[in-house]
């Protein structure tokens, strides 16, 4: 039990640490910097993907793993669902 | 849930075939227009969702069986994470855009700036979308079929 009251504040000591470091690592407020990513999207968008809707290009091309996490979890809900108000006498 | 008045039955049976039109105009236009799977596959599943309420959930229960519509949801989600890993196979990253500037199906180069849309454009995007939709028609609608069948009182218990 000793040991591993240790072990956990430890860890929280080392996570403490590293959230103060990025806290001051952060901008000041109200002065977000500059971000590039945005103008970058409205330059290519249909250089790149070919699709002159720039919302789709991003959902399905440029962030695609993002539409797979939001087709696993309609799977998961729909699984869910089903399994839930399967009929259990046929 | 038996089903309601004939009035309904015959507003909802002239409507669907617009409201299925629509939604299926949404997810083939997703990459020109706003909108896209998700959201055509909604407004599809919506008017499934109507036919159902209105004709009952016994009656669509005999008509379409909730596996057939999960073996659909399943297609679609096959389809979608097949041609991310063709764009592995080919382009040598996951989502790889590989059909883009094929010139095969949706593979011509779009004229950049603001001009009439071209649909035979998108690369893998178009295919996706459909995926994706035919994912949610089927994924919404079994649900909503599920729920109503089990809550009346010929299907449930």
């Amino acid at each position: 039990m000793e040991k591993r009251n240790f072990f956990a504040v430890l860890f929280f000591a080392v996570v403490a640490v590293f959230l103060v470091y990025m806290a001051l690592m952060m901008h000041s407020f109200g002065n977000p910097g500059d971000a590039e990513m945005d103008q970058y999207i409205i330059d290519n968008t249909q250089a790149e993907t070919g699709a002159n809707n720039g919302v789709t290009a991003v959902v399905f091309d440029y962030r695609g793993f993002d539409t797979l996490g939001e087709a696993t979890v309609l799977f998961t809900a729909v699984a869910g669902v089903v399994l839930a108000f399967r009929r259990l006498k046929k | 849930m038996s089903g309601m008045s004939k009035i309904v039955k015959t507003i909802s049976s002239i409507a669907f075939p617009f409201v299925t039109i629509y939604g299926l105009y949404i997810i083939a236009h997703g990459h020109l227009t706003p909108g896209g799977g998700f959201q055509g596959g909604a407004i599809v599943a919506s008017g499934c969702a109507m036919i159902l309420v209105a004709y009952g959930s016994v009656w669509a229960m005999k008509k379409v069986k909730e596996k057939h519509l999960s073996v659909i949801e399943s297609t679609g989600a096959i389809v979608f994470i097949g041609t991310a890993l063709l764009g592995l196979t080919f382009g040598a990253v996951f989502f790889k855009n590989f059909l883009y500037d094929g010139g095969m199906i949706f593979g011509e180069i779009p004229v950049i700036g603001s001009t009439i849309a071209n649909i035979n454009t998108g690369g893998v995007i178009p295919i996706m979308n459909f995926a994706v939709g035919l994912k949610v028609i089927a994924g919404l609608f079994a649900i909503v079929l599920v729920m109503t069948y089990a809550t009346s009182k010929k299907g449930g218990e």
